[in-house]
């Protein structure tokens, strides 16, 4: 691709120490992300999909900078951000947005929903209050929600609503990246899909590029331009959308997809069930971390660290596996 | 069917709430035959979860009432059975599992312990070959080491393994009915893989028929004979796995299927979707209950509720213009 792209994460970490002991000696570290690379283009959406506890949260958070990385680089259209703080970091948090998984927890209960969105204009000092209550209105509308919803409080609406104000108050200073943390995961089937033809249609629109975290894969691959697959803090593999579903070819993935249950009585089951739980991510397994799950382990697996490298037979598609290296 | 092992017959229960009185579960029917898998699917709200409860008789009190309606097991009417017999019923010919292990265990006894607690409340054992049976049931549902993990508490084990630990005590005293309530919602999907294989490897084992509780379709694909799909407290539809995913005729069961992202559909395709959203139990609608959000509504859906119908054998469905929209679909074909 050529374009600038309007993200670049470079071996990414964040390592959060323990504290053990009487005496809250840091001696361990969770490495909640350790060491990821990914790039995503204006417009486009990278969707991230993996296990609880694989690190995918706390990556979306070190992109916002909700949290500061321990190491690595974050480039937005190409500015590094990694290290920048207080009003240096202003005009990104402008460009850089959150979607929440549970809008009730990400929503001040106590203000009404035409506070909650004005807020952004006021903290970046956008407007007068003619302005934002006018902008409030049009936001509504773009979300779908009735206009006399800005009097009321979070509390009176339903799920899917909420989302509608979470995703509201996203879109509110034109960003240009949304970092969405399993929007839907949350929401009743019928409603689901709602939200997700609302996050597609604001994404033409505005041109919108969005990382988009969830486990259900299903869901991601509706949305997805690409998809990157997490194990365990790093990326095992990533690729197009429909080269990822079609041809797999990291073992984790290959059995992540043959786990995902089809709605098609008639569908044949031919599924890779793994064995075991996800390993601890203060101590991982040596070697590659998914060797003590995976059905194809070789020698080599349980001592040296497969790196993300690209296929030699396949465009666009990169898998950290030693299956494929030799 | 041949035998029924349990009978639900217009099963209506009702709950007090500050608000008034809210009717959760309304003029629900099923039967189950033994060794079968029933799934109950539909969203939050929809009474699933309170029909599991009310044929338990778990519900919550005092706020809980089955109002009329029977359930049969092997013939005896459990609404009116005294709470003394329920307790031998649970557990013994009903084992239930629930949605989060965690709330489902006691934190401060060791799994060992609570596993016991079950075998000794209903069996006529001495203590030790109450641990015995615990250690064989914790084998049998795949926990590794099981004699060391009996001494471990819950807040040890992970999600995966609490789960395998709840369905061990479910299935403890071998009961020929299991209720699972969104066993693997919690879960990520290899343990969700992993739980499904499992259940259905006891089914086959100890040919226990399963009342699956969940919204995932998929999994109701994938693991279901029978099927109830439950909307607003009513059923929509019912019939067996191959009538609601081949020839879904309730306009909700339909709208559903057609809502949900599935491998193949083209990426950032329009997905068809359901207008609006779940009514709630103080306002439902008077007629039928989908009429608000129905895209073939008529002026008789909103006056009343529709029968449920027979379309043929297993499969019947509650709407008043079934017939037109399933001479569409077949036309379609």
């Amino acid at each position: 691709m050529s374009a600038t792209p309007i993200l670049e994460v470079h071996n990414l970490k964040m390592h959060f120490p323990v504290r053990e002991g009487i005496f809250m000696r840091t001696g361990k570290f969770n490495k909640a992300v350790d060491g990821v690379n990914l790039h995503i283009q204006p417009g486009e959406t990278l969707g991230l999909v993996g296990e609880s506890g694989c690190g995918k949260s706390t990556l979306g958070r070190c992109i916002s900078r909700l949290y500061n990385p321990t190491d690595g680089q974050i480039l937005f259209e190409g500015h590094d951000i990694t290290r920048i703080k207080g009003r240096q970091l202003q005009p990104y948090r402008q460009n850089i947005q959150m979607i929440f998984q549970d809008p009730m927890e990400s929503l001040n209960s106590r203000h009404t929903v035409g506070d909650i969105l004005q807020e952004p204009f006021i903290i970046h000092k956008i407007g007068d209050r003619i302005s934002r209550k006018k902008r409030v209105a049009e936001l509504l509308e773009i979300v779908g929600l009735p206009a006399r919803s800005a009097t009321r409080y979070p509390f009176e609406f339903s799920g899917g609503q909420r989302q509608r104000i979470g995703i509201a108050r996203a879109i509110a200073l034109n960003p240009r990246l949304i970092i969405c943390d399993e929007p839907v995961s949350a929401l009743d089937v019928s409603i689901q899909s709602q939200i997700l033809n609302l996050l597609i249609e604001l994404q033409q629109e505005f041109n919108l590029a969005y990382l988009f975290i969830a486990h259900d894969l299903a869901v991601v691959k509706h949305i997805s331009d690409r998809i990157a697959i997490m194990y365990l803090g790093k990326l095992v593999e990533d690729g197009a959308g429909e080269t990822i579903y079609q041809n797999a070819k990291h073992p984790y993935t290959q059995s992540l997809i043959s786990a995902i249950p089809v709605p098609d009585p008639h569908h044949e089951i031919h599924r890779i069930v793994l064995e075991g739980d996800v390993p601890s991510p203060i101590d991982p397994p040596s070697g590659c971390a998914f060797h003590p799950r995976c059905p194809k382990v070789m020698d080599q697996c349980r001592n040296t660290t497969p790196e993300l490298l690209p296929l030699v037979d396949a465009a666009e598609q990169d898998v950290a596996c030693h299956l494929y290296t030799s | 069917m041949s035998e029924t092992l349990l009978s639900v017959h217009n099963l209506v229960t009702e709950f007090d709430t500050d608000e008034g009185r809210v009717r959760a579960v309304d003029d629900v029917s099923f039967d189950l035959a033994p060794g079968e898998t029933l799934g109950i699917v539909g969203e939050s709200g929809c009474g699933k979860s309170v029909t599991a409860l009310s044929i338990m008789r778990l519900l919550p009190q005092p706020a809980g009432h089955i109002v009329s309606g029977q359930v049969l097991l092997h013939g005896e009417d459990l609404t009116q059975a005294p709470l003394k017999r329920m307790e031998k019923v649970r557990g013994n010919s009903i084992g239930m599992v629930f949605q989060e292990p965690m709330t489902a265990l006691n934190p401060v006894h060791t799994v060992g312990r609570q596993l016991a607690e079950v075998l000794l409340l209903h069996k006529e054992i001495s203590k030790d070959e109450a641990t015995r049976q615990a250690v064989e049931m914790l084998d049998k549902v795949g926990i590794p080491a099981p004699d060391l993990r009996l001494g471990e508490y819950p807040h040890q084990l992970s999600g995966g393994m609490r789960q395998r630990v709840v369905i061990a005590m479910a299935l403890a005293c071998k009961p020929s009915i299991l209720i699972a309530d969104e066993p693997t919602t919690a879960l990520d999907v290899t343990i969700q893989a992993q739980i499904l294989e499992l259940i259905k490897e006891l089914q086959n084992d100890m040919g226990m028929a399963v009342i699956l509780i969940t919204h995932d379709l998929g999994v109701i694909a994938e693991t279901s004979n029978s099927v109830v799909v439950m909307y607003a407290g009513r059923v929509a539809e019912q019939g067996n796995v191959y009538d609601i995913f081949d020839r879904p005729t309730h306009p909700y069961t339909r709208g559903l299927l057609a809502s949900i992202p599935r491998l193949e559909t083209v990426p950032k395709s329009e997905l068809p979707i359901i207008e609006g959203m779940v009514p709630g139990l103080l306002d439902l609608p008077a007629g039928c209950r989908f009429e608000n959000r129905c895209p073939h509504r008529q002026d008789v859906c909103a006056q009343s509720i529709p029968a449920m119908e027979p379309i043929d054998d297993a499969h019947a469905v509650s709407c008043f213009r079934w017939q037109e929209l399933k001479a569409a679909v077949d036309q379609n074909r």
